[in-house]
């Protein structure tokens, strides 16, 4: 099993995630470079948080062009997993691989903050590790994550399961005033439709660690990890 | 003068280029006489005096040009020279058994054991921000990034030191709302956490906003790179963004006063490209290993004149350039242009020769311009040529060491303090309206939650970060050791005015307190002044007691100065604000168990007091709040019992028995006591503790661990030094006091954590009872209330 973190110039949770995959839940990790056109033998290629080109413009615009974007397309498209993190998750819909797109936080400013969600649908390979509604804790770090899409794909999404997070109060009920930056349907992260592409907003990597304040976001690794270690042991 | 009029061609790095850049030779004897522009009114708006003038005439032997002009002024400003601070701030003690580097690079460096090391410094971007806050604050974050990074240290945190005046004018408003997105924006996107500082209001920073910016990195013991030009024949590499015609004389512009023209200055101020900024670091840091660095600088202030000229000074050689080489984003840009340009996001490499194309293409990698410009020389000269031409030949040591060095006039500044005894017979209050006063206090803008700034700022991103903003000091984990580092940063004008000696040598044990209570052990430290004129005498004697204050504790806790910044002329139409010393204290964490934050954790702990409270309303908080005085002396600092407060406080960590701690300073014991109740921000220890505020039941005797015949109004709100609040199992409050005792410390104990009231007492009276949550949220949403007010 191999975890590939991609590095766009920009790219600045690149680090961190290497560190949580690699040092936390310790798996094989390696980076990858933005110019690179294969993605090796990875099982599973990680998109970070960041500002891949500076996003200057809208985020993500410009790294849905880039050469290691058409090389995850193709991979995506064999199965591979795709997990993007924040910027990640603008790319991944800037790309294309996951409908709808990420507008500016409805009150226009930057966001650090921890914030509550519900685990919406534990089915797929990302998220095995969690109960279905559980509520955890992860950190949000942006001001674009304003997801918005249309009334037939938020249906779709619904429909097929694919929304997988929702901002929540800590008790788990999800409401606008317990969402950030305006989310429709209060999203958090959502799955394409073969479900094995997740963009979330949240910073998985950043609570992996007791000593980080708590170990909520680690079962997203953990899951996948498990997950493929399970698909080898069937081949 | 004569062998100079050959030009010496053979050593002129440009030998072979000729016929690329179509070089002519002019007679070098021709750039001494292209002088028919410098008259009077010239030298003048350079900022340079009559004196400086004729200095710079003396220093080279003949009437220098435009160009030669410009790079005097910039070199000998106020920002570049600290020309009427260095007298003063040779003072400072910087020698230390960590030290591994002192003043004079572009920031400081300590020993932190097991190898690493940590580099930081902290700088003012003072009179940008006021001009343009966004990119002011932004390219102070820029600036004091690549002073970090030039030193080999990727940078890992951020924390800043912000003073306006009140948010309820509109003006400030647009100051503090600019100011922090310029710094949100620029350390998000490049990547290092902005975890900390503080943020005033007071009115003397009206049109005078302080925008002080410090930066810490890591970088392993034997791979700290320097700033100078070794070696002659090396090569002289310029890396980084193009130059453009931003930023020209911002030092200069830094350097005076401001006046009604102020805003035709916005050109001055620098634009900032916090991606091109992350390119450099990564190219930076990926060059540096290659081991073909020999030296290296960050443009900040004067641009290519200050990082050649310095680099070439420290080394004892020479530097050439050839300005055509440089990469311009404008056309027909002048060589005066090109070298006073302080364009952002540049650095000068100095390379052996041979290996400039390894280096080259790392910056080319990652998409940044990397030329080789010029040549180390053994002239001890810089000398500018563009298209082959000679424009500017000026000896390294005359911009640098010998600019000029002022003791200018001082005079004391005389006050008649009220008497504590005057001021209590004033100022003093009634039981029944402390909880009127307590509210307006927890909710003024100076004690109010600072959220709504720090939300704005990634305060994760690298994952190092283990006490979030909201606790004393901020700490970092080093994943590469077994070690975390505080900061601090702490300033407090008001008693710097009132007294400046006694208001430094009060900021120096606050900063060290803070690291304290958070666990660690202070170590170093960096300081930014910020000053009015250095022209009014009042000023200059401030400055010189402050330095002298400074040094004084600086020795007493061993904590010494490792570098920092001058930012004087800080006054507007004649307004100048108060003296503002800023202290960027470091500190180690050895074990990370021992980390500590200012929240009460778990009900039924024990709450204690460390210090004694005195009569010491001077200066507080309160009587500026809520009597809208500035009066009274500033409290005396004990530096021996200050010692033994820290110590007792620090052995009880290393101990384990402190579930909390906490310094007790602006708004006193009650507003100490409140904000532990409802800091929650602050710990990262367990998920559950950051959502809900704590209540406690305070009981105050005040026979017991204050000053006998103490006011009412200084026992709550005074703030008497040396004091630390603790919260401990009831079974080991024992173990603190006999720690306490062994040091002479005075140890109360005052109440108990839990509950879900703040209920305080005062001789068995109780003077404030309050839902807990209700405060918290009173606290908490008082800026975020006054910022979006329209």
């Amino acid at each position: 099993m191999k975890f590939g973190v991609v590095i766009f110039p920009g790219s600045n949770c690149d680090h961190d995630t290497y560190h949580v995959v690699s040092k936390v839940i310790g798996q094989p990790v390696q980076f990858i470079w933005h110019r690179s056109t294969s993605l090796d033998d990875c099982d599973v290629v990680i998109l970070p948080g960041g500002f891949s080109y500076g996003d200057y413009l809208r985020c993500g615009a410009i790294a849905r062009f880039s050469p290691v974007m058409q090389a995850i397309k193709e991979f995506a498209a064999r199965g591979g997993f795709v997990l993007g993190i924040c910027n990640g998750f603008q790319i991944l819909c800037e790309s294309g691989l996951l409908p709808g797109v990420l507008l500016r936080n409805k009150d226009l400013r930057f966001i650090c903050d921890f914030v509550s969600l519900r685990v919406e649908d534990n089915s797929s390979a990302f998220v095995g590790q969690y109960n279905k509604h559980q509520i955890i804790q992860l950190p949000i770090a942006h001001a674009e994550g304003n997801y918005f899409c249309t009334n037939d794909e938020l249906t779709e999404l619904e429909r097929e399961n694919r929304i997988v997070f929702r901002y929540c109060s800590e008790e788990g009920l999800v409401s606008s005033q317990f969402n950030p930056n305006g989310s429709i349907s209060s999203i958090a992260g959502i799955l394409n439709k073969e479900k094995n592409v997740l963009g979330i907003m949240p910073h998985p990597e950043r609570i992996s660690e007791d000593l980080l304040g708590g170990t909520d976001g680690r079962k997203l690794f953990s899951s996948l990890s498990l997950h493929i270690a399970g698909l080898e042991k069937l081949r | 003068m004569k062998e100079k009029d050959s030009h010496p061609k053979r050593d002129c790095f440009l030998d072979g280029l000729e016929a690329r850049y179509k070089v002519f030779y002019l007679p070098s004897s021709l750039v001494y006489k292209m002088t028919e522009q410098i008259n009077k009114e010239v030298v003048a708006s350079h900022g340079l005096t009559e004196e400086e003038f004729e200095r710079i005439k003396t220093l080279l032997g003949r009437t220098p040009n435009i160009t030669e002009l410009g790079i005097f002024s910039v070199m000998w400003s106020e920002h570049c020279s600290y020309k009427s601070s260095r007298v003063h701030l040779k003072r400072l003690p910087t020698k230390g058994d960590l030290v591994v580097q002192g003043p004079g690079e572009n920031a400081g460096i300590i020993d932190i054991g097991e190898d690493w090391s940590v580099a930081f410094k902290i700088e003012s971007h003072n009179h940008p921000s006021f001009i343009e806050p966004y990119q002011g604050a932004a390219t102070g974050v820029g600036g004091i990034l690549r002073d970090i990074f030039t030193m080999g240290a990727r940078p890992l945190a951020i924390l800043d030191s912000l003073r306006f005046g009140s948010v309820s004018k509109p003006l400030n408003k647009r100051l503090v709302s600019g100011v922090v997105k310029g710094i949100s924006d620029y350390g998000n996107s490049f990547g290092c956490p902005t975890i900390g500082g503080e943020t005033v209001f007071a009115d003397c920073y009206s049109n005078n906003p302080l925008v002080n910016v410090f930066a810490l990195g890591l970088v392993r013991r034997d791979q700290i790179f320097l700033a100078k030009a070794g070696g002659i024949g090396n090569s002289v590499i310029y890396v980084g963004a193009k130059t453009g015609r931003d930023g020209i004389h911002g030092a200069t512009m830094a350097s005076a006063e401001f006046d009604e023209s102020t805003s035709e200055k916005r050109p001055t101020v620098q634009v900032g490209d916090p991606f091109y900024e992350k390119l450099l670091l990564e190219a930076c840091l990926e060059a540096m290993r290659t081991g073909a660095i020999v030296g290296i600088q960050d443009m900040g202030a004067a641009g290519l004149t200050s990082s050649s000229c310095e680099m070439g000074a420290r080394a004892g050689t020479g530097i050439d350039l050839e300005l055509s080489l440089v990469p311009q984003r404008e056309t027909g840009m002048n060589a005066y242009e090109i070298m006073l340009s302080e364009s952002q996001e540049r650095m000068l490499i100095v390379a052996e020769p041979g290996r400039e194309r390894e280096l080259i293409e790392i910056f080319n990698k990652w998409e940044l311009d990397a030329v080789v410009i010029g040549k180390v020389t053994s002239s001890g000269h810089l000398r500018v040529f563009h298209h082959g031409q000679l424009v500017a030949d000026i000896p390294n040591d005359a911009l640098t060491n010998q600019a000029p060095a002022y003791n200018r006039p001082m005079k004391e500044v005389e006050r008649q303090h009220p008497s504590s005894e005057e001021l209590r017979s004033s100022f003093n209050l009634e039981k029944e309206s402390v909880s009127e006063v307590f509210h307006r206090l927890i909710r003024s803008f100076n004690l109010c939650s600072r959220r709504w700034i720090y939300q704005q700022y990634d305060h994760m991103v690298r994952t190092n970060t283990v006490v979030l903003p909201g606790s004393d000091a901020a700490v970092i984990r080093l994943k590469e050791t077994r070690k975390a580092v505080a900061m601090t940063l702490d300033g407090n004008g008001r008693y710097c005015h009132l007294n400046p000696k006694e208001g430094a040598k009060l900021i120096i044990a606050e900063a060290c307190r803070n690291l304290v209570v958070s666990g660690a052990r202070p170590v170093a430290a960096t300081n930014c002044l910020n000053f009015a004129s250095p022209e009014r005498p009042e000023v200059m004697w401030s400055f010189s007691q402050i330095i002298d204050g400074m040094s004084e504790a600086c020795k007493a806790f061993n904590t010494p100065i490792t570098g920092g910044n001058v930012s004087f002329y800080n006054e507007t139409e004649g307004q100048g604000i108060y003296p503002t010393p800023i202290i960027g204290m470091v500190g180690i964490v050895d074990e990370i168990k021992h980390l500590t934050t200012c929240g009460f954790k778990q009900s039924g702990d024990l709450i204690l007091v460390l210090g004694q409270t005195r009569e010491d309303l001077g200066g507080s908080e309160y009587l500026a709040e809520i009597h809208g005085k500035v009066v009274g002396d500033a409290p005396r600092l004990d530096i021996e019992k200050e010692k033994a407060v820290q110590k007792s406080c620090l052995e009880a960590i290393q101990s384990g028995l402190v579930t909390s701690a906490h310094d007790v300073s602006d708004g006193g014991l009650l507003v100490a006591l409140a904000e532990s109740a409802i800091a929650i921000q602050g710990s990262t220890q367990a998920a559950a503790q950051r959502t809900k505020p704590l209540g406690a039941k305070i009981d105050l005797n005040l026979e017991k661990g204050f000053e006998s015949g103490i006011s009412l109004a200084a026992a709550l709100f005074g703030e008497s030094p040396s004091r630390i609040i603790l919260t401990v199992k009831e079974a080991m409050a024992e173990k603190i006091e006999e720690i306490a005792q062994k040091y002479s410390v005075v140890c109360t104990r005052i109440g108990t954590v839990g509950g879900s009231e703040f209920i305080v007492s005062v001789d068995g009276q109780v003077v404030l009872k309050e839902p807990v949550l209700q405060l918290y949220n009173s606290w908490l949403t008082r800026l975020d209330e006054a910022l979006s007010e329209q």
